[in-house]
């Protein structure tokens, strides 16, 4: 059993649980996965690391509750266990010294998943510009966080609330417009999102790494159900990924099998549980 | 007495009620009819159903208990060289190993040794026996066992036996491996059979560290290092599944067969959404492949609701790698067999779904490498079956993840550790490796035979660095 010693609702149907993992924490690295089962009955949950602490031993997850799995989630509480927590899973991320400036883009809870990398970028003494995306002011998540460790933090939301109005995308233009000589993006967020981005950086001739989150079971190679076509080679991304060369990948695919399950995800949301698991 | 020529017939579900469950399908003999099928066995002088054994069960010796009605005993002589004899007898391919070597096979059918096994080994588990905790001695060695399914739980159980402080590390949330995510219940039942074996090696004493992912959560060096453990065993198995590498295979409502299977089995998806994993299964499936897995999958798909499933397979019905059994069982359950055929492309509609297969029709050539005559498409003979769902059920390679983290132990040109044959040493010291990480993809019974090789040579080890 793995513990959840901190909930917070960041905004409506966001959370933030800091799970107790102290050998995944040990391990854990920029870039990489777990996989959690809520309870016996559970689905088998792949969530980007949002952090890590490995002196507490514990693993930060951020989610947004959309389907039966994640509210069951949500329903925990602080000092609540769940079943299953395996990591860490997936490659880390490429960082290292004079890789110059790197944009890291986090698109909604996407924000979350690039903020360790951004760190590491930081840390390796890399300049770091962030642009976070958000639908609205209210939504955003991680600011002071990801201000902590950038050089640099630009905000877009689609309503103009806060920071400039648009994409992601328009903000990544204003730094291309003021002559920033960026070498690498590296985006997280919703498919269309990682699409527009890597569209954007495409004639520009910018290196764009995108971290993918496909549907998966198991997480260690064993289903191939996450597998993502990258130019002409099948890539499983929970062993050849998380991240990918954007520039490379098919996100129409990607995103066409991002629906597979659908209908069964609405009837399980909507499952009412006969023998009272409260879901 | 005269010799009863044929086998005692195993009760079975009616195929049309069992098409549509997930109850096992063989029911398993009665007490007399055991004892009526232990009787046709003939006790050789020199048995040669042992030798077809990869795990060398004395068969004559449980069969001769099985004759005096002591069906105590007989499990015992079982347990002394298997320790899933339960899971051996559902789903060992008994007819090309201690079956095959049988003198009643010669001139009527073999005696029903599987069958036998299943029998006594159930027996006992239904007596619900307390099983007595081994004591071990506080010096005593510690060896690290990699991956839960039939090989490291064999070798797990052998090395607890004579003694060793054994902690098997399973990636999954459950142990059993393939006998948990692969094999369907209604072929292995879980509750009652692979969770029982596994629990009785844990009341044994073997440790069992679910959701531990050697190669992420530690590496086999910090094993032998800092973790303290003297000696190490991977067993991982194939757990990469293989695609044709066709246009479509991406498409929704294409998966792999251990996609597939894991949903259903592991994660109970045929209790959807009791169980909150979901599948989604067509109206008319195409599982491409012949072997075991295939028939699995195929089953499977019947019992959640599939009107019409294909096996569609390059060769022909001589050829099918799958027991003789499974394809029986399968053709009388109505799966419809698509023989010398050979996918090219899965079709698609406008919203990413399967809309339909496209297949080549084969015809057979000359022997290849194999010995197997060689499947050649027959030019001009394209045709499409209307399916909607497609899986793919042709092999597995070996999972990267441990050996790429394991500097010093060598893989083959396949990604398969490479391991004496004998003893299942890598090339790293006091590292061993067995089953289908080594071998490929195989049979449960021989990842079994590795672990208990492997055992062995792993006390041989240990005994000579004391």
């Amino acid at each position: 059993m793995f513990k959840i010693l901190k909930k917070q609702e960041l905004s409506p149907g966001i959370f933030h649980y800091d799970i107790e993992a102290p050998r995944v924490a040990k391990k854990a690295q920029a870039g990489q996965f777990i996989v959690l089962r809520v309870d016996e009955d559970g689905e088998r949950i792949p969530l980007t690391i949002a952090d890590f602490d490995r002196e507490a031993g514990t693993i930060t997850l951020i989610f947004q509750v959309v389907g039966a799995s994640t509210k069951m989630l949500a329903a925990k509480n602080e000092g609540d266990s769940i079943v299953d927590f395996a990591g860490p899973l997936g490659q880390p991320s490429e960082i290292h010294e004079n890789m110059g400036t790197i944009v890291c883009i986090g698109g909604g809870i996407g924000v979350a998943p690039v903020y360790p990398i951004a760190r590491a970028m930081h840390e390796a003494g890399n300049k770091v510009i962030s642009i976070m995306g958000a639908k609205t002011k209210d939504i955003l998540i991680f600011e002071d966080k990801m201000r902590a460790i950038s050089d640099e933090v630009l905000i877009a939301t689609d309503d103009g609330s806060y920071g400039v109005k648009g994409f992601v995308t328009t903000a990544l233009q204003q730094l291309v417009d003021r002559g920033e000589k960026i070498d690498q993006v590296t985006a997280i967020g919703p498919g269309v999102m990682m699409r527009s981005v890597v569209e954007a950086t495409r004639p520009l001739g910018i290196k764009t790494i995108v971290s993918l989150n496909p549907v998966m079971v198991d997480g260690t190679g064993m289903c191939g159900g996450c597998r993502v076509q990258v130019g002409d080679e099948m890539k499983f991304a929970c062993v050849d990924g998380p991240e990918f060369d954007g520039h490379l990948v098919d996100f129409d695919s990607l995103m066409s099998r991002s629906r597979m399950f659908r209908p069964q995800e609405a009837q399980a949301k909507d499952h009412v549980c006969n023998i009272g698991l409260g879901r | 007495m005269a010799l009863v020529m044929e086998k005692h017939k195993m009760p079975e579900q009616d195929p049309k009620v069992r098409a549509r469950n997930f109850q096992e399908v063989a029911l398993g003999y009665d007490e007399d009819t055991a004892v009526a099928e232990a009787e046709r066995c003939l006790n050789c002088k020199v048995p040669k159903c042992r030798q077809g054994c990869p795990v060398q069960v004395n068969i004559p010796a449980f069969i001769g208990k099985i004759k005096e009605r002591d069906f105590d005993a007989a499990i015992d002589i079982i347990k002394e060289s298997n320790s899933l004899p339960a899971v051996c007898g559902r789903v060992c391919p008994q007819e090309n190993q201690c079956e095959k070597h049988c003198i009643m096979g010669i001139k009527g059918e073999p005696v029903g040794i599987g069958r036998l096994e299943r029998f006594v080994a159930d027996y006992q588990l239904a007596k619900n026996e307390e099983i007595k905790p081994i004591q071990f001695a506080e010096d005593a060695q510690k060896v690290a066992v990699i991956g839960a399914g039939p090989s490291g739980l064999s070798c797990a159980g052998d090395l607890a036996k004579m003694g060793y402080k054994v902690t098997i590390f399973e990636a999954l949330h459950v142990a059993g491996g393939v006998l948990s995510y692969g094999i369907p219940e209604f072929r292995l039942p879980k509750d009652k059979i692979v969770r029982r074996e596994v629990e009785n090696l844990q009341k044994l004493g073997v440790t069992i560290e679910v959701n531990a992912i050697a190669g992420r959560l530690f590496t086999v060096d910090e094993l032998m290092g800092e973790m303290g453990f003297d000696a190490v065993y991977v067993g991982t198995g194939a757990g990469l599944p293989h695609f044709m590498h066709i246009p479509g295979e991406n498409l929704n409502g294409v998966y792999s067969s251990n996609e597939f299977l894991t949903r259903c089995n592991l994660m109970k998806a045929y209790d959807f959404p009791n169980h909150l994993t979901p599948i989604a299964i067509g109206k008319n499936v195409a599982v491409v492949g012949g072997g075991n897995v295939a028939m699995d999958a195929a089953r499977t798909s019947l019992r959640l609701g599939a009107e019409n499933v294909y096996i569609v397979y390059r060769r022909s019905e001589a050829e099918l790698p799958a027991r003789a059994e499974e394809v029986h069982h399968a053709k009388e359950e109505g799966i419809q067999f698509k023989l010398l055929n050979n996918p090219v492309e899965i079709l698609g509609d406008e919203n990413g779904w399967v809309k339909g297969l496209k297949c080549i029709k084969m015809e057979l050539g000359e022997p290849d490498a194999s010995g197997r005559r060689r499947p050649v498409a027959i030019e001009g003979s394209e045709f499409e079956l209307d399916v909607d769902t497609v899986i793919m059920a042709i092999g597995n390679g070996p999972n990267p993840i441990v050996a790429s983290t394991t500097p010093g132990m060598e893989t083959n040109k396949r990604g398969n550790i490479i391991a004496d044959e004998e003893t299942c040493a890598t090339t790293k010291e006091g590292v061993f490796a067995g089953g289908d990480i080594v071998t490929g993809a195989a049979t449960v019974i021989l990842a079994m035979g590795a672990g208990k090789k492997a055992a062995a040579a792993i006390d041989a080890y240990l005994k000579s660095k004391k």
